[in-house]
């Protein structure tokens, strides 16, 4: 009784700071200092459609080699975390088969949301899209297929070796950067080509479809490793 | 109306503590984790949202030549994005736990798990 009203207490404070800010808060009619230099230059400098993605991958493209650290170690450690109780892994009971529906329709449209993922973070600089979307999009490809069939194993070699190159890729475009370009993952290693097409903004879309790639072969490993403690 | 979003988003994150404090099973947990979450994303994005104005993606719709006016602020939306692998990540990672502490104990009842109490 005393911890629901510790717990009600606190969030009453959270509510009433919230509350203050909300009331506080007068949205800005003008962009900032920041937003303002990305918004005038992004389009010249570095030829990308999409200010975001332009900004994620090459403005602090530096954050984005973070991220895609943290997300690997996650995998990793999911998998270290996992592969300690493979001994007792023997599944003692038959699983029903997945219907006549989950079955055909997994095969009719996993090779559509490929295509799609694949789509998405391959225009990542030109429409609202990129390697982290596209990536998750090419991960529920494989979420699909292990709900139809859950014993279904992925070649975990294959996720490593997809992982280890892309993310070989991503590195190595960002020191060409640094040899024939201003700086660390500057994308104005290649031309920047015509505004708005698919061959523009230098390396950002490799680099966006490399990250694409790490992206989905990371979650791909999650949920294989997920899925592998299914038993009894 | 720009306060719709924020709000929603702040009613988010003290329904996610609400459930984080309150509930016993530790999968509960999780899911009010991601609920509080998706609560400090939507308030984010709130953050950088203008009135009137449209995403930051150049195109025939919004010129280059004007995009300072046109745009919203592409800042918070990179951001996010940044936010929503991570917190996808987090998520996994906690699963992940909660797999193993059901493993060892057999019991997904935090209130259960007293090795660390004194």
């Amino acid at each position: 009784m005393i911890r629901r009203f510790a717990v009600f207490l606190l969030l009453l404070g959270l509510g009433a700071i919230f509350a203050d800010l909300l009331l506080g808060y007068t949205p800005s009619e003008e962009l900032n200092l920041t937003a303002r230099y990305y918004a005038e230059h992004t389009a010249q400098d570095l030829g990308a459609a999409n200010i975001v993605t332009a900004i994620v991958v090459t403005y602090r493209g530096l954050d984005t080699l973070g991220e895609v650290t943290v997300l690997f170690l996650t995998a990793t450690i999911i998998g270290m975390v996992l592969a300690r109780g493979r001994k007792h892994r023997a599944l003692q009971r038959q699983l029903p088969a997945a219907g006549e529906l989950l079955t055909t329709g997994s095969r009719l449209l996993v090779p559509l949301i490929l295509l799609l993922g694949v789509y998405v973070f391959v225009n990542g600089h030109l429409t609202p899209g990129g390697g982290f979307q596209g990536g998750a999009i090419v991960a529920s490809a494989a979420l699909l297929l292990l709900l139809t069939d859950p014993l279904k194993r992925f070649s975990h070699r294959l996720i490593a070796v997809m992982e280890a190159v892309s993310g070989l890729f991503f590195i190595g475009l960002g020191v060409l950067g640094l040899v024939y370009a201003g700086g660390f993952l500057d994308s104005r290693v290649l031309p920047n080509g015509a505004f708005g097409t698919l061959f523009s903004a230098g390396v950002m879309p490799i680099i966006y479809s490399f990250i694409g790639l790490k992206v989905g072969a990371e979650f791909t490993s999650m949920l294989t490793h997920l899925a592998e403690t299914e038993q009894s | 109306m720009d306060w719709i979003a924020m709000a929603t988003g702040f009613i988010l994150i003290l329904m996610g503590l609400y459930g984080a404090l309150t509930n016993r099973n530790i999968l509960r947990i999780i899911v009010s984790f991601s609920v509080a979450n998706t609560g400090v994303n939507l308030v984010l994005v709130a953050v950088g949202y203008m009135r009137g104005r449209t995403a930051p993606i150049l195109d025939e719709a919004v010129p280059m030549t004007d995009a300072v006016t046109r745009i919203i602020d592409p800042l918070p939306q990179a951001l996010v994005l940044t936010a929503i692998v991570i917190g996808l990540g987090v998520t996994a990672l906690m699963l992940t736990y909660a797999y193993k502490l059901y493993e060892e104990k057999g019991t997904l009842d935090i209130s259960k798990c007293r090795d660390l109490k004194w």
